[in-house]
């Protein structure tokens, strides 16, 4: 199958759990075990306290559209999915923001709302790759 | 810093030779017009500069072997398109202490033409965590920024589009402008779609394009060929690189902390400047620029852009050259702005001389609000 989208390559090894979560469904995002702090992206140490003793915890896969574009045509050849479609910054119930894609909604300014509820759809790109989309909660 | 105010001036500033497409001109060329140009707008000779200042792909090291000087100092800062601004303040300390006495600081890039780049640059964060959603490219991140803009203070297209008629007006009178015929705001909502909230004329031009400038001490200063033009503050600031870590999203941190410093140095206040230069990669920059550096509650940067305040003519004129949206944008942009004001500040810009223009602030922004340099110039001390 042809691949629609730039996979990553690298994967870094710090983020190395948050991919394999993926694969297995789930949202893993970073924890700071003395803080507590939730962030994105991956990184060996907390940014909030600072501290370098980092975990993970599954997230909800709940959240909302902090802001979205919509993209009328793509700056990268290998991007291949049809426009136009919905470039989303995603922000999660524990915190954390992150980019996706918002999916199953018109990509129309009047319909798409900054603020409105989202969930995580995932998506497998091939047997190493899933990625973590987002559509209207509903 | 403040007794560091006016103790450096800039003494030099010039394009390369054309800007605009030049495929016959490589990158590398672009730099040493510029260099060329500026040292001898500052009546200079190259063999006096020692100090060389630049970001992007070339470093200061290749630079200065290219312009056969040997540098006593160098600076290779690199956050963006901001790098030149901030480098004033750097070239200020240097210069202050002694490290250098002619302070050289060049960009040259073939943004459009892509002659004599080699293209690579690190992405195994964005690699992972925003290409495979279709991010890439600067209109893909700043468009999030616009968006929640829009969101939070009811900012409409109509708004943005003031901006970019505003700085089209002044591209007009700039005959090294590339786009110079009027529009107005219908002209820029027609505009083609690409990344929603921008349609084309709401995001910069893609030029090849050099700059340079050069700057020495006051007391050395005053036998140079130009009016010198006195550095009375300089700030910088970072925040995020990534649009998901900026912290007061739509507002920029980094504005607002090099703004504070800037103006702190300089003993100035938001209300002293006739004349401002603002980093104009999208329309909603420079809006989202004025209220970070608090020159207007956040949501009210729009109105500076209204006929008869930014305009030709009006009574706080705004990116007077014609802007990245106009006039020249090359990639990293911030080395044209303080060209301006220092043109403005000499009062060399014929059809779009700001009258009696005596203080101007040029404020710019490294990535998506990512980074930023403000520096404060006057023509006296």
């Amino acid at each position: 199958m042809e691949l629609k989208r730039p996979l990553p390559t690298p994967m870094t090894p710090e983020a190395k759990p948050y991919w394999d979560g993926l694969k297995e469904g789930k949202l893993m995002m970073p924890k700071c075990d003395d803080c507590g702090h939730v962030f994105f992206y991956p990184r060996i140490a907390c940014p909030s306290c600072h501290s370098r003793s980092v975990g993970w915890m599954q997230a909800s896969g709940k959240g909302k559209l902090f802001s979205f574009e919509i993209a009328h045509r793509s700056l990268n050849p290998a991007f291949k999915i049809e426009a136009p479609y919905i470039l989303a910054m995603i922000e999660l119930e524990e915190g954390p923001r992150m980019m996706s894609n918002l999916i199953n909604i018109d990509p129309d300014p009047t319909v798409v709302k900054c603020d409105m509820p989202v969930e995580v759809v995932f998506e497998k790109q091939n047997d190493d790759v899933t990625i973590a989309l987002f559509q209207p909660a509903g | 810093m403040k007794e560091l105010s006016n103790s450096v001036c800039i003494v030099g500033v010039e394009e390369s030779d054309e800007v605009g497409k030049l495929p016959g001109v490589s990158q590398l060329s672009l730099h040493l017009q510029a260099c060329h140009n500026a040292v001898a707008d500052a009546g200079l000779k190259m063999s006096e500069v020692d100090g060389i200042f630049t970001a992007g792909q070339h470093s200061p090291a290749l630079l200065g072997e290219a312009l056969g000087v040997n540098p006593r100092y160098v600076d290779g800062t690199s956050v963006g398109g901001c790098s030149f601004i901030i480098m004033v303040g750097h070239a200020l300390l240097a210069l202050h202490h002694g490290l250098c006495d002619v302070a050289l600081i060049s960009h040259g890039e073939s943004g459009r033409s892509g002659t004599g780049v080699t293209r690579g640059r690190d992405t195994s964060l964005s690699g992972q965590f925003e290409m495979p959603y279709g991010f890439g490219g600067a209109p893909t991140y700043f468009g999030m920024i616009t968006n929640r803009h829009m969101h939070e203070y009811g900012t409409t297209l109509e708004d943005w589009a003031k901006v970019a008629v505003s700085t089209r007006a002044w591209a007009g009178l700039n005959p090294k402008a590339m786009f110079r015929d009027p529009i107005t705001v219908q002209d820029v909502l027609d505009s083609r779609p690409m990344f929603y909230p921008f349609n084309l004329l709401n995001i910069c031009l893609v030029t090849d394009a050099g700059g340079a400038v050069v700057l020495t001490r006051a007391d050395r200063a005053q036998d140079c060929a130009k009016k010198p033009v006195y550095v009375r503050g300089a700030g910088e600031g970072t925040d995020h690189v990534f649009v998901t870590e900026m912290e007061e999203l739509p507002l920029s941190v980094a504005t607002r902390n090099s703004g504070k410093k800037a103006f702190e140095m300089a003993g100035v206040s938001h209300g002293d400047f006739d004349h401002i230069m603002l980093y104009d990669a999208f329309s909603s920059g420079p809006p989202i620029m004025l209220e970070s550096l608090g020159f207007c509650e956040p949501g009210e940067g729009c109105s500076f852009f209204d006929e008869g305040k930014s305009t030709p003519g009006g009574s706080l004129p705004i990116n007077t050259n014609g802007g990245g949206l106009s006039y020249t944008h090359s990639g990293m942009y911030g080395i044209f702005p303080i060209i301006e004001a220092v043109r403005q500040q000499r009062g060399e810009c014929g059809d779009r001389q700001v009258p009696g223009a005596s203080l101007s602030l040029v404020n710019g922004m490294g990535g998506m609000l990512s980074a930023a340099g403000t520096i404060v110039l006057s023509n006296q001390k």
